[in-house]
């Protein structure tokens, strides 16, 4: 089974993604750890204003199967969360690089991004 | 009218009402002792007779599966048939007493804690008991905190981990976090059991205990368990011992010999109470005499004058209300006492004996032996859930599923002592019979059940955590 591995975003080893806008970063979770995770029913967020470090984890995504921690892949200010979720979180396994969006960043420091996986590496990973 | 089997059901014409929806009537209030604006006018009661009452809960009862309906292999649950004579027991006037009662008044009581404490104690090797933690975690939680608190008097505060193999109970993870420490996922070796060096290369300043049960969760012996202890022990960590596996080692083996220094017993898997399933339960930590001054308080202790509450010097404190709970421990002492020291030993070797001659007569692949009081088959390229949800529809309760995860699509099977050999040839057709099934009879398993498949999606996202009469409710979204 292959999965998604969009060419424009990069990625953590636990499977969260990271998509550069000029300051800003929206952080989600992988078509991979979606379909591991299966049916997700809970995801708790940060609030806006929060402060992340890159490496630390954020948040929580449930599904029938397992609890996760969720890892934030750069550092920076929430400046949006995605409330959507708690009503639908079901959007996690629908369209996770779209309306199932977790939150946005205010980045501290751009070169974090530099650290992360490409998705070529992120597809070995997984492969 | 018709007959119909109790089900769960959205039908109006076919579920089982609650008792107020069959008939109530208006009680006045006006008799009230209570003051006026503290009570209603009137209260509508269930109004029901005897047989109506008595066939509402045995329809209720018909709606589940539990151990008196047939086989109950979940591994690593040990769900026991729970004998009705201690029922009997807990429930004699006797056994009404009053936690606040003064001791020379509840001498008797204070006899049987002191009983069970001693029981356990020789079960399990270990110098002393309490009986405080309501529940088997509760137990892990408490014992953990034991060992902390022996770690902090002696100096070594420092220490910040508790070291877990891969294949514990989750439960064990979540005791050594609760208490405040950093877990180490230990893996296993090849054979499944505790990697030596793995163990060697773990183990170090920051090791404040190493939790480990034994059998393990593939019923495997950790047979190098006193060269684990010694790695443990010569970091200056203590062993662990997670009782869930005790009712393989009953009158065999005792935890206290192989080197463990602190442990839980599963009253509710060993020693046939009831599973809680949330209602009242008992888990009981054991320790070694340096340990002991930091258990729970009260324990039980008999002085010239006769059995009396102490509090031991170092004491956690309280771990729950009172003494534990009273009545599922006397539960568990008659059990004890009714099979005595040879009982226990015969129990545990059928045990073993069952889940051999089980496994035996099994189509699934067992990859890890030799084990012990359980089993971990594979449903190799099946659905392991599926696999579960069709043997019920053969008339058996499924093993447990998914887990450990170092075998693929695991069926955990812990059949106990309990059952029969025909019973036990039932289960294993049972088995075979699903082996045998192709994947879309599986999938729209089971067909036979007070329910079919659950929803377990919809449960989780959309709970209904209170009641409402299925007029009112609107089923949430759509889906």
């Amino acid at each position: 089974m292959s999965f998604n591995v969009p060419d424009d975003l990069r990625y953590l080893d636990t499977h969260e993604w990271v998509r550069q806008d000029d300051d800003t970063a929206t952080v989600g979770i992988s078509d991979f750890a979606q379909d591991e995770l299966g049916d997700v029913v809970f995801v708790e967020l940060p609030d806006e204003g929060d402060e992340l470090t890159a490496g630390t984890d954020f948040g929580v995504v449930e599904s029938i199967k397992a609890v996760s921690d969720v890892y934030a892949p750069v550092s920076g200010t929430v400046t949006a969360v995605n409330d959507d979720l708690i009503d639908r979180p079901e959007l996690l396994n629908e369209d996770p690089y779209g309306d199932g969006w977790l939150l946005e960043l205010e980045l501290a420091d751009e070169s974090e991004l530099d650290g992360l996986l490409s998705p070529d590496e992120y597809s070995d990973q997984i492969a | 009218m018709r007959y119909d089997q109790a089900r769960w059901t959205n039908d109006e014409a076919r579920y089982e009402p609650l008792l107020s929806e069959k008939s109530t009537t208006e009680v006045s209030t006006d008799d009230s002792p209570l003051p006026d604006d503290l009570t209603r006018d009137s209260l509508a009661l269930p109004d029901l007779s005897e047989p109506e009452l008595a066939r509402h809960y045995t329809r209720l009862s018909q709606m589940n599966y539990g151990v008196e309906s047939g086989p109950f292999p979940l591994g690593s649950c040990t769900m026991k048939y729970n004998p009705s004579f201690t029922e009997d027991l807990a429930a004699h006037p006797a056994a009404a007493v009053h936690p606040d009662q003064p001791t020379r008044t509840t001498q008797g009581t204070l006899e049987l804690l002191f009983g069970l404490q001693d029981y356990l104690g020789r079960i399990g090797g270990m110098d002393a008991v309490s009986l405080q933690p309501p529940a088997g975690a509760a137990g892990e939680f408490a014992g953990i905190l034991v060992a902390k608190a022996s770690h902090e008097h002696s100096g070594e505060g420092q220490r910040s981990e508790v070291i877990v193999p891969e294949s514990a109970h989750g439960t064990n993870f979540a005791s050594a976090a609760m208490a405040g420490y950093d877990v180490v996922s230990l893996a296993s070796d090849d054979d499944g059991r505790v990697d030596l060096d793995a163990l060697e290369a773990a183990v170090g300043e920051e090791t404040a205990a190493l939790m480990l049960t034994n059998p393990n969760t593939l019923g495997l012996f950790e047979r190098d368990i006193e060269a684990i202890a010694d790695i443990v022990h010569d970091a200056g960590g203590l062993l662990y011992y997670d009782g869930a596996n005790l009712n393989a080692l009953l009158g065999q083996a005792r935890p206290g010999d192989m080197g463990f220094d602190v442990m839980h017993y599963n009253v509710h898997k060993t020693f046939a109470t009831p599973h809680g399933g949330g209602g009242p339960g008992a888990g009981p930590i054991g320790v070694t005499a340096e340990l002991a001054p930091f258990l729970p308080s009260p324990q039980v202790e008999r002085s010239d004058s006769g059995y009396e509450f102490v509090e031991p010097d170092h004491s956690i404190g309280k771990v729950h209300g009172f003494y534990g709970n009273w009545l599922v421990l006397v539960k568990a002492y008659a059990y004890i006492a009714r099979l005595g020291d040879g009982g226990l030993e015969d129990a545990s070797a059928k045990a073993v004996l069952n889940a051999n001659y089980l496994a035996e007569q099994m189509d699934f692949e067992v990859p890890f032996e030799p084990f012990h009081h359980e089993f971990v088959a594979s449903a190799g390229d099946r659905d392991a859930a599926d696999v579960a949800k069709r043997m019920l529809d053969h008339g058996v309760h499924p093993p447990t599923t998914k887990w450990p995860e170092i075998v693929s699509e695991a069926l955990m099977t812990e059949p106990t002592e309990v059952e029969s050999r025909r019973t036990l040839e039932h289960l294993a057709e049972a088995f075979n019979a699903v082996a045998d099934e192709d994947d879309e009879t599986l999938a729209a398993a089971p067909e036979s059940t007070a329910a079919r498949r659950i929803d377990q999606v919809r449960a989780a996202r959309e709970p209904r955590l209170s009641w409402q009469s299925l007029g009112e409710y609107t089923g949430g979204r759509t889906h």
